[in-house]
Parts: C-alpha cells; sequence; structure tokens
C-alpha cells in the first residue's frame, strides 16, 4: 500500500534525523562538560577489600580487569608524557588484592611504582610492599625475590638488603644460579655498573611483557653509555697524567692511541669531551638528557 | 448400615479463609456442607459466583484444605491420591502447557496412570477423536482457542476411563456450539455409567442434564433435589401469543400484554383463557401460540439467592 | 519414581521449547568477542582471562536461569493452573517438586555443559595446543552446577510460599549472603557478647557457603583442586539440597492453592 511505503520512509527518515540530532548534542554536551569539570583522573573505589567484597566470587576476573586498566593508564601516561602516575598503585593494589597469583600485576607494579619518573612512578616502598604480597601468595615464585633485590639496588640503593633479596631467592630450587653470585658481589661491591647492567640484561632477555622490555632497554643503554664513559674517562685521565693538560676532543684520545676509535653511544652518536675534559653523551643525542637527568 | 455408599459423600466440610489486615478476619467460603452424590448420576453445584462452588470441588481434589470436615470418593477419603486413579477432573478456566502439542499433554498427563505405552498411545488417539481435536493435535496449545482448551481439558480429564467426573464449570466461556458438544459428551459419560459432578451458573444446563441439583449460595447448601422437584410445579396460568394489526377496538387485555410491534405477548389465569381467546378471534387477532407458564429453576434460584442477601444485611444491621 | 521422571522430562521440554537455551547464543557471541580482543587488551594472561571470564560467565549466566526460571516454572504453574490439572491425577506433591527439581537441574547441566565447551573452544583459539592442566577447569565447572543445583532448590522453596518477585529476591539474597558466609565466623576485633558471636557462627553454618563451589582462583592460573575438596563439597551439596527439598516439599504439601 502506498500509504504504508510512505509511512515507513518517513519513519526511516525521522529516526535518522532524530540519532543525528543526538549525536550533535551529545558533541556540544561533551565540550561544556570539559569545561565544567577539570580533567582529572580518579578511581571511583580505591579500598580493595571493598572491591573484593563487591566483586562476589568473581574476584579473579574482576583483578585481571583492574590489571587491564593498570596497564592501559601506564601505556597512555606514557605516550602523552605525563608523568603523574598516581593511580598506578591503587590500581595494582586492587588487582594483586582482588587475585593475589596475578603474577604479571606484582612484576608490573615492581618495576613501574619505583623506577623514577618519567620512567615510573618514584614510589619504590611501594614496590616492596607490593612485592612482599606477592612472596607472601607465591612463595615458590622466586622471580619476585629478584625484582625485590632490583628494586632495592637500583631505586632505594640499599644493598644490604638487596643482596640479602638476592640470596633469599638463590635458595630456591629453580632459581637461576646467577642469584647467588649476585647476592655475594652485591654484599661485596655495592653498586657496579656491571652488576648493573647484568641485572638489567637478565630482566631484558626474560620478560614476556613489552613495557618492562622496552624499559629494560631504556636502562641498559643508559648504563651502556655510563660504562663507555667511564672508559673515556679513564683514557682521558691518562693522557692528562702524560701531557699535563686535559684532552678537549676524543679526537686527541685516539691519536694517543689510548682509544681504540671514536666511540658511538648506543643510539649512534659519538662521545664529546665536556669543557672540564670529562667524557659526556652528544648534544645531539637523545641520550643526552637522559643521562643528565640520571646525574641529579 | 447395608446402604450402597455413595460415589461422593461429604461430611460437615468447611472452609475458611483469612483475611484483612494481619489475617485476623476469617471468611467462611464453605459452611458445614453435607451431602452425598449417588453412583451413577450426574449431579449439577449450582450459585453464583463466590458461593462456594468450586471451593468445594477444590476441597474434594485436595487443591486446598478443608477447615473441618472430612469427604470420600469411592468410599475412599479425599487425601488417598491412589483414588485419583478413578476420577478425572477438569478444572475451571482450563490451562495448559503453551508450549506443548494436545498430542504431547495427553500424553503427559497419561502417563500418571499406570497405562503401557501401546494402551496409552490407544487412549489419547482415541479422546482426540472424541473431543474433536484429532486434527489439530499437533499444533501447539498456546494458539488454541478457549473452547479448544476446554476440549483438551475435558480429554485429559476422561482419559483414563474414570468412575467419577468432576467437572468445574466446564461451559464457561463456550460459544453454543461448544456448550452443545460438552453438554453431549456429560450425557455420554452418564450414559456409560459414570458420576459425574459439576458445577454451573448456567440454570438451563443444569435443568436439562441433572438428575439432581445442589443449590449454594453464600457457602451454604440452600436446596437439594431433583430440579423437578425444587420448583413448584404448580402451573402458574397460560400465556398467548398472537399478531393484531391496526385497531380492532381497544381490548382492555392489550394494556397487560407486552408489544414487540404488531406481536403480543399476554399472561393470564387459566380460567380465562377462552373467553380471552374469543374476544381475541373477534377482535381479528391471529393466535400463533398458547402455552402453559411453567416455574423454572431460575425463579427457585433467585428467591434462594435475595434470601440469602436479605440474611446478610440483617446480620450487618444487626451487628453480629 | 516414575512420577518424578515423567514430571523431570516435561520440564526439561518446557525449558527448552522455551527459549532458555538461547542464552547459549549469547554466551557464545561473548566467549568469541573475548577470544578476539584478549589478546589486544591484556598481553600475556591471554588464557587466564578467557578462563577466567569464562567460568564467571558459566556461573552468573547458570544464576540466571537457575533463579528465573525455577521460580517461573513452579509460579508459572500455580498461577495459571496447569497444576491443577495434573494434581488431580495420582501423583503426590513432592513428586511434582522433585520432578521440577530433576528437570531443572537436567536443563542447567546440558546448557552448562554447551557454555565449557564453547569455553574450551575459545581458550583452543587463543592458546593451541590444550593442556591436561586445563581439564581442571572441568572441575570449576562441576564445583559450578552443583552450586546451580543448590540455588534452584532454593528458588523452589521460596516459589512454593511466597510470590515470584520476593522468591527471586529471596534466592538472590541467600547466595550473596551465602558467599560471605564464611565471613561471618572469622568476625574478629569487633566488640560483642559471647552470645552474639555465637549467634553469628550459627547462622555462618546455616547459610549455605557458596565459597565451597569456588575454585576460580585456583583454575585460572592452572592449578588443580584436590579431590577430597570435591568429594565433600559434593557431599555438603547433596545434604543441602536434600534439606532444601524436603523443606519445600513440606512447605508445599500444605499449601492451599488459589
Amino acid at each position: 500500500m502506498k500509504t504504508r511505503a510512505i509511512a515507513g520512509m518517513f519513519l526511516a527518515v525521522a529516526v535518522t534525523a532524530g540519532f543525528l540530532c543526538v549525536w550533535r548534542l551529545q558533541e556540544g554536551l561533551d565540550k561544556e562538560r570539559s569545561k565544567v569539570e577539570s580533567e582529572r583522573d580518579d578511581l571511583a573505589l580505591r579500598s580493595p577489600a571493598l572491591m573484593k567484597k563487591l566483586s562476589l566470587e568473581y574476584a579473579p576476573l574482576v583483578g585481571a580487569i583492574y590489571w587491564t586498566r593498570a596497564v592501559q593508564y601506564y601505556g597512555l601516561k606514557h605516550y602523552l608524557g605525563d608523568q603523574n602516575l598516581e593511580l598506578l598503585w591503587p590500581l595494582l593494589d586492587i588487582s594483586s588484592t582482588l587475585d593475589p597469583n596475578l603474577i604479571v600485576a606484582y612484576r608490573f607494579g615492581a618495576m613501574f611504582l619505583s623506577d623514577a619518573p618519567p620512567r615510573g612512578a618514584g614510589e619504590p616502598e611501594k614496590a616492596v610492599e607490593l612485592l612482599e604480597r606477592g612472596i607472601k601468595a607465591n612463595p615458590d615464585y622466586w622471580r619476585f625475590y629478584q625484582d625485590l633485590g632490583n628494586v632495592y639496588y637500583f631505586d632505594e640503593k640499599n644493598y644490604l638488603k638487596a643482596s640479602q633479596a638476592f640470596e633469599e631467592g638463590s635458595r630456591n630450587p629453580a632459581a637461576m644460579p646467577w642469584m647467588k653470585i649476585m647476592a655475594a658481589k652485591i654484599a661485596a661491591e655495592g653498586e657496579s655498573l656491571e652488576t648493573s647492567y647484568a641485572l638489567w640484561l637478565d630482566v631484558y632477555q626474560t620478560t614476556t611483557n613489552k613495557d618492562i622490555r622496552k624499559n629494560a632497554e631504556v636502562h641498559l643503554r643508559l648504563v651502556k653509555a655510563e660504562m663507555d664513559i667511564r672508559e673515556i674517562d679513564k683514557a682521558a685521565d691518562l693522557y692528562a697524567q702524560k701531557t699535563k693538560h686535559r684532552a678537549t676532543r676524543i679526537s686527541e684520545l685516539v691519536q694517543a692511541g689510548l682509544l681504540p676509535g671514536q666511540l658511538g653511544d648506543p643510539d649512534g652518536f659519538a662521545y664529546v669531551l665536556s669543557e672540564q675534559g670529562k667524557a659526556e653523551p652528544n648534544a645531539k643525542s637523545p641520550l643526552r638528557e637522559e643521562w643528565l637527568r640520571e646525574k641529579k | 448400615m447395608g446402604m450402597p455408599q455413595g460415589a461422593i459423600e461429604i461430611e460437615h466440610l468447611s472452609k475458611e479463609y483469612p483475611y484483612g489486615f494481619l489475617h485476623l478476619k476469617k471468611k467462611k467460603s464453605l459452611e458445614d456442607l453435607t451431602m452425598r452424590v449417588e453412583d451413577g448420576e450426574v449431579f449439577g453445584f449450582l450459585g453464583p459466583n463466590g458461593a462456594g462452588k468450586s471451593t468445594t470441588i477444590k476441597l474434594l481434589m485436595r487443591l486446598i484444605f478443608p477447615t473441618a470436615g472430612t469427604a470420600r470418593i469411592l468410599g475412599k477419603p479425599i487425601d488417598d491420591v491412589s483414588m485419583h486413579g478413578s476420577i478425572g477432573y477438569l478444572p475451571e478456566q482450563p490451562y495448559f502447557y503453551d508450549y506443548l502439542t494436545a498430542h504431547e499433554v495427553l500424553d503427559y498427563f497419561a502417563r500418571f496412570h499406570r497405562l503401557t505405552a501401546n494402551d496409552r498411545s490407544a487412549r489419547v488417539a482415541a479422546m482426540l477423536k472424541k473431543v474433536g481435536l484429532d486434527t489439530a493435535k499437533k499444533i501447539q496449545l498456546r494458539k488454541y482457542s478457549k473452547g479448544m482448551l476446554q476440549r483438551v481439558g475435558l480429554a485429559q480429564a476422561i482419559l483414563h476411563d474414570p468412575r467419577v467426573v468432576v467437572l468445574d464449570e466446564p461451559m464457561s466461556g463456550l460459544d453454543p456450539l461448544g456448550r452443545r458438544e460438552v453438554r453431549d459428551i456429560i450425557l455420554e459419560l452418564k450414559r456409560e455409567g459414570r458420576t459425574v459432578l459439576f458445577s454451573t451458573h448456567v440454570l438451563s444446563d443444569a435443568e436439562m442434564l441433572c438428575d439432581r441439583v445442589g443449590v449454594i449460595v453464600g457457602g451454604k447448601l440452600r436446596g437439594i433435589g431433583a430440579p423437578g422437584d425444587l420448583v413448584d410445579m404448580k402451573a402458574q396460568g397460560m400465556e398467548i401469543l398472537f399478531e393484531l394489526s391496526g385497531s380492532a377496538g381497544s381490548l382492555p387485555l392489550l394494556e397487560k400484554a407486552t408489544r414487540t410491534g404488531e406481536r403480543y405477548r399476554v399472561q393470564l389465569p387459566e380460567t380465562e383463557l377462552y373467553s380471552t381467546l374469543d374476544a381475541l378471534k373477534s377482535a381479528g387477532a391471529r393466535i400463533l401460540s398458547v402455552a402453559q407458564i411453567k416455574p423454572t429453576l431460575e425463579e427457585y434460584f433467585m428467591h434462594l439467592v435475595e434470601t440469602d442477601r436479605a440474611q446478610a444485611s440483617a446480620v450487618e444491621v444487626s451487628g453480629t | 519414581m516414575r512420577n518424578i521422571r515423567t514430571v523431570a522430562a516435561n520440564t526439561f521440554r518446557e525449558a527448552v521449547r522455551d527459549r532458555v537455551l538461547y542464552n547459549l547464543v549469547f554466551f557464545a557471541l561473548l566467549m568469541m568477542g573475548a577470544a578476539i580482543l584478549v589478546g589486544q587488551i591484556s598481553i600475556g594472561i591471554e588464557q587466564d582471562v578467557i578462563v577466567s571470564l569464562g567460568l564467571t560467565a558459566i556461573s552468573v549466566i547458570g544464576i540466571l536461569i537457575a533463579v528465573f526460571l525455577g521460580v517461573a516454572l513452579v509460579s508459572k504453574e500455580m498461577d495459571k493452573r496447569t497444576l491443577y490439572a495434573l494434581l488431580a491425577k495420582p501423583v503426590k506433591r513432592w513428586e511434582f517438586l522433585l520432578g521440577k527439581f530433576f528437570g531443572l537441574v537436567m536443563t542447567l547441566t546440558v546448557n552448562t555443559a554447551a557454555m565449557a565447551a564453547g569455553l574450551y573452544l575459545a581458550l583452543w583459539t587463543v592458546k593451541h595446543p590444550l593442556l591436561k592442566s586445563d581439564a581442571y577447569i572441568l572441575v570449576a565447572v562441576y564445583l559450578i552446577l552443583l552450586k546451580l543445583a543448590v540455588i534452584v532448590a532454593l528458588a523452589l522453596l521460596f516459589s512454593c510460599f511466597t510470590t515470584p518477585f520476593l522468591a527471586i529476591l529471596f534466592s538472590a539474597g541467600i547466595y550473596v549472603a551465602g558467599l560471605f558466609a564464611a565471613d561471618l565466623r572469622t568476625v574478629k576485633g569487633v566488640d560483642l557478647d559471647s552470645g552474639s558471636l555465637r549467634l553469628m557462627r550459627g547462622i555462618s553454618y546455616l547459610l549455605p557457603n557458596f565459597q565451597n563451589f569456588n575454585v576460580m582462583g585456583a583454575v585460572v592460573h592452572g592449578r588443580g583442586v584436590p579431590g577430597v575438596f570435591v568429594w565433600q563439597a559434593t557431599l555438603y551439596a547433596l545434604v543441602y539440597i536434600a534439606i532444601i527439598l524436603t523443606g519445600a516439599a513440606v512447605v508445599f504439601s500444605r499449601r492451599n492453592l488459589k
């Protein structure tokens, strides 16, 4: 019937037009809203105990959801270059409370809670707390001791505790032999570039989490750069001893036979010597900014 | 005692419902019913809506429990579930499983009786034919009309060859054809020697079918007996139906008559019959029929209902 | 026995024809979506998420079916008076009730088994091949089924004597309360007199402890469940169901139908 078809068409048009209006209106509302409320991240429910109760018997799933949120939170902040990671701890706190066996949450937290900004939240004591919880719930997982040792060593700079952590972890029959070696080395020497490099290398090689691997890579670069700089400085000091004045260019050290050649940093840029005759990364190198930050 | 036991025997059966706030008040929906239904008779429960007919039937079928009194069917007390194998029941406004077909419903109900598989399928087929649902048997019940559902209900009630059949308002909601069919089935059951108890508020059905009726009003049994015995059979005069065109004089009796167009109906005492007929003939009227006025069950019934109402309001007024 | 079986078979048939099993379509879509998305969203714990999502869905959907179907099937029969014709047959009221129970449990079993198969399929697409340790998922599913049977019994009990809405509310309420039953026992550090403490302990044992059927935490990470636990949970469920159904039979046997 003709009137039926016309009515049908009219209805289709009306509904489409209606939704177009809704869409436009929503965009307008969103714009107005952003003026009214300032952008603040927040977690509606912060209490892990409450979340656990609310999850009834489905805590592992809710824990996985919170873990996912934590990863995305970190990823977004990292992408935006925003250093404020204040929600990372609450998110991981809740995830690990809901699912105490979610290994990856502890490991992720260990790295990104303790690492200094802009790479992490800079809260190593929280990382320690998280790992200790992880150890309690998963006593057989020796890598938590590795993570604990790393936190003490790199961020808390507490070499005694770091050594103890590696020692404790080495007692697990599944642990890698280097744990015991590392425990002894740190007890004896404290911080050393070789130790740092070795520790970061193991993390880089064994992790399955891409954020962790990327971060380990960043650290490896820095340690490698430090090691190179140490070499160059040694050569520069030797040169100064011999010639009674400090070299101002790397090429002088090379010509003096103290360096095999122009050394490039992990990003491929040649090192330079500062006015004081100390080695440092090239101004063009992206490594320079990070290196300077570490020096502070 | 030597008296043959009735098919259904009811003694002092009563049912009270608590109602109102905190369930403190009690409504008596059935009070002290004592009666029998004899073997092989068709017995009708009459009464206005809410009088207690359905309540009685539900008590008999053990769907609700009496506050007092007992009853026996075929000599067994009503809480003997095995006795249900010999009785059939059609509930009021029956409704069955939407998604089953008539065939499946009947087969389902048949399974509760101890029949062999062959016996069961034979009986189900026979019942479907008997109630005229043979063609519709594979259609799901949710597509059935009310009349068809009623027929399914009847079928499941008599499927297992019961000696006593209890039907709660079997004619309600049916069109005249449906009612005729149900009436025929009831008569057939009677011919087969079964006892039939049914409730209805349609008096003409009761008059036509029942050997005896019981009238329940306000929860009490007001009268029981054969329909003919209950009404005053004394003829109450004659009724003449006639046609009169034009106005051939104004007969005084025309004022007493009810008129539809050119037809008139007038009632008069038997003694005046022939004088009136003569007067009509001379007036040029055409006599259509002459009949005795018989009292109906309806008048008897209405009388009982009004008496009950009067008693009820008297009770209210006196505050007891 | 025969009567119970007849009612059970009809209950199953009714549930199936009432398109209850269509919920499986929703479940299938959910699992498919999860299998596809989980790789993008939760890297490293794909199988954990699939298993915990699957088990959660099986549990939640199962509970919804148990409660709503359990209440609906009984109250519908009472409401629409399909029950009337049935009770006029030589069948006892408790036989009807048990038949309804078994019919519903059968429906739930079929439904749950189908969902478990869907879960394994999703798991297989995310990480082939399946390992022996994945068999523990079946243990979790079995325990969920036990839980559903208890909940169905509760739904039947409540629909024997309250309205459908209240029956649903009470059943769901006891489910939630039952999850926290064990917590009542371990209430510490609160100033309560010993009488109240004993009362709480009593209630904690009275309530059905649904945590007895919850092994998601272990199974999600590929850990097993001790056989003793499973046996005890089975016995617990059977005893509890027997108690509930006895209560329901008693209540129903004395109930005046409308």
